[in-house]
């Protein structure tokens, strides 16, 4: 079989190459002008090498023929290879405006070359997709400015449902309800407490080498206890729950989305928002003050061990001195705004979900920018509300 | 090991989701080069068997022979029978981050070592076999779920395997894509000379393309009968739910 090879036989012409599909290409003349004959021999498989319809054409003058036919005699075996053979012969057959005879070619040939022409190719009305860069930008600048309008249009939606859950107008499943309060509280209680009591005891451990130089090691509880109370309690607990459960918020209704579960919910005129938003975020906003007390209380214990393991202080002093150095005030600034971090963390997981796309991919992308979108607010959140809280004394 | 025209031979399989038992002990063969049918109520473990058949489940009893081969999806061999199958998931299970292009020249690209150009035609003959021609550089999210279908249909036979899978091929098309798939399914049998494996519960369907036709029945849990449905549905000695089935239930209707 290998030594098999292509014969391009042009009237007087031969070309040889090796392959173990053959093709060989004559020419007849017959009444209605001239008659391409491809010869087709060996295995035609897409495993094997054949020969491409240019090298078999290489010098046929097209402009004498009117028709292209085959001869299948030695034809071994064929699969797909030979159909793509056989579709670029036709294409080029109309090129040139020859008539293009399959009735040589065995059946099966036939039968499928006939069923590819079925349905007429698709022809893309989108073809023009080179767009210039100012289109590209205005587009990009038109959409970025949808998505700030839509993420107010979702926030006022949200205002309006909560006014309306707070009159009692609008429901809430209960079942879902302390379903969600379970996944985003007690679920999270033993990796706020593990990270929020590392914490705990790096700063103490930082802090109480430098104190040790000024022999102030008793501050290390003022640096712990208000480091943790006004800042860091709420700041932890939101990073860990905005990796945790935005991102679980957003791929959990961005599947729904796919699965046209939302538009479900739509058709029997129950609200999304409501439905699946509004336990959401009351669940967080409930639960986020819980979390950062416990990361407080764990945070400070963190230090403590620091503090009566490297330096001389002991529990009871270390105690006083946060009761000394702490004030409610501070406890509250950190409860509060772990509470605002929780609104931000389940507005952006829900948005994030609801304006998924219909694919795997954007849920995957949903879950990834509910997780950006909530660590940047709660950031910006806390830079603001530092501001704010110098300016007021508190 | 029984008769060397059968290419797939199920003994004793036994398939069960821990301990919800969806049938005991099925035996039966695929000859090659047939268009096997699998049929039954919905429900009543057809896709399930179609997993076990193409080793994404593993029954607690029971085992597969391809080719008098026994078929261990776990081991080597398994990977290389494996390699024979086109498969099409009821779903479609497009891979959706890539076009329907990359969905299909994906297994041409990992398994031949074919040139760009030939990936190309070859996607585009497949793509116009299913009548998606033009529909290649759409994303599967872009396309309605007849087209997916399609589009999977034309993944499954890239690779030209010598046993087709079709989970449901005509679940969401309209007759006539439905009719032209069916015409699409005895040609690649015909021309490819490729053994079929459908499970489908559409009737037309099933007279149109099938050699045999197995009936599972969930009350049983047990294949009822193995036959061409065409015999089947008229001999008086086959179960009348079978009758009853390939009738559309005009038997039970008319007693009521």
């Amino acid at each position: 079989m290998a030594s098999e090879g292509v014969f391009i036989v042009l009237r007087t012409k031969t070309i040889k190459a090796e392959s173990k599909s053959g093709c060989r290409a004559s020419i007849r003349s017959s009444s209605s002008g001239e008659v391409l004959v491809l010869h087709l021999s060996g295995r035609w498989l897409i495993s094997d090498a054949r020969p491409g319809l240019d090298e078999v054409l290489v010098d046929v003058d097209f402009a004498s023929l009117s028709t292209l036919c085959f001869e299948c005699q030695d034809l071994d075996s064929w699969d797909t290879g030979l159909l793509i053979f056989v579709r670029a012969c036709q294409e080029l057959a109309e090129k040139h405006e020859l008539r293009c005879h399959l009735q040589d070619l065995p059946e099966g040939v036939q039968n499928l070359i006939r069923l590819s022409h079925a349905v007429p190719s698709h022809k893309n009305s989108l073809e023009d997709k080179t767009r210039g860069w100012l289109t590209s930008l205005g587009e990009r600048s038109l959409g970025a400015l949808d998505g700030i309008l839509n993420y107010f249009a979702f926030t006022g939606e949200l205002i309006l449902d909560l006014l309306a859950f707070v009159f009692g107008r609008a429901k809430v499943r209960k079942k879902d309800f302390f379903f969600i309060i379970q996944t985003t509280g007690p679920s999270a209680v033993p990796i706020v407490s593990l990270l929020s009591f590392l914490t705990g005891l790096i700063i103490a451990f930082i802090g109480v080498i430098q104190l040790q130089k000024f022999a102030a090691d008793i501050y290390v509880a003022d640096l712990v206890g208000l480091a943790t109370t006004r800042e860091l309690g709420a700041v932890m607990a939101g990073v860990i729950m905005a990796g945790r459960t935005g991102a679980a918020f957003a791929a959990q209704i961005g599947s729904m989305k796919v699965n046209e579960e939302i538009d479900a919910l739509t058709t029997f005129g129950i609200s999304p928002m409501q439905f699946l938003v509004l336990p959401r975020v009351i669940a967080m906003v409930l639960m986020m003050p819980l979390l950062c007390v416990c990361a407080n209380f764990v945070s400070i214990a963190g230090g403590m061990v620091v503090a009566i393991t490297i330096s001389d202080v002991s529990v009871t002093q270390y105690i006083n001195q946060i009761d000394y150095a702490v004030s409610t005030t501070d406890l509250a600034v950190g409860i509060f705004k772990s509470a605002v971090f929780g609104l931000i963390i389940a507005m952006a997981g829900c948005y994030r979900g609801l304006n998924c796309g219909k694919d795997a991919t954007a849920v995957g992308l949903a879950a990834t920018s509910a997780v950006v979108t909530s660590i940047t607010w709660i950031v910006v959140a806390d830079a603001i509300f530092a501001v704010l809280f110098h300016i007021l004394g508190v | 090991m029984g008769n060397s025209s059968d290419i797939i031979s199920v003994k004793g399989l036994k398939m069960a989701y821990d301990d919800y038992v969806v049938m005991n002990s099925l035996d039966f063969t695929v000859k090659r080069g047939e268009v096997k049918v699998i049929m039954g109520g919905s429900g009543c473990g057809k896709s399930t068997l179609l997993k076990h058949m193409v080793g994404l489940e593993r029954g607690p009893e029971g085992e597969i022979f391809y080719d008098g081969e026994l078929f261990n999806p776990n081991d080597n061999s398994g990977d290389v029978i494996c390699r024979r199958f086109g498969v099409l998931f009821q779903g479609g299970a497009l891979w959706s981050s890539m076009t329907v292009f990359e969905n299909i020249a994906l297994p041409l690209e990992n398994y031949t070592q074919l040139s760009a150009s030939d990936i190309r035609d070859i996607v585009e003959f497949k793509l116009s076999l299913v009548g998606l021609a033009g529909f290649g550089h759409r994303y599967p999210s872009e396309l309605s779920g007849g087209m997916r279908k399609r589009a999977s249909l034309a993944r499954a036979i890239a690779l030209d395997p010598q046993i087709l899978f079709f989970d449901e091929p005509s679940a969401g098309l309209d007759p006539m894509s439905s009719r032209r798939l069916d015409d699409l399914i005895l040609e690649l049998r015909d021309a490819l000379g490729a053994t079929v494996v459908v499970v489908t519960h559409e009737l037309a369907s099933i007279f149109a393309i099938a050699d045999s036709a197995l009936f599972l029945d969930s009350e049983t849990k047990s294949a009822l009968c193995d036959g061409n449905p065409n015999d089947l549905i008229d001999d008086p000695s086959v179960d009348p739910k079978v009758r009853d089935f390939l009738k559309r239930g005009e038997l039970t209707h008319k007693e009521r």
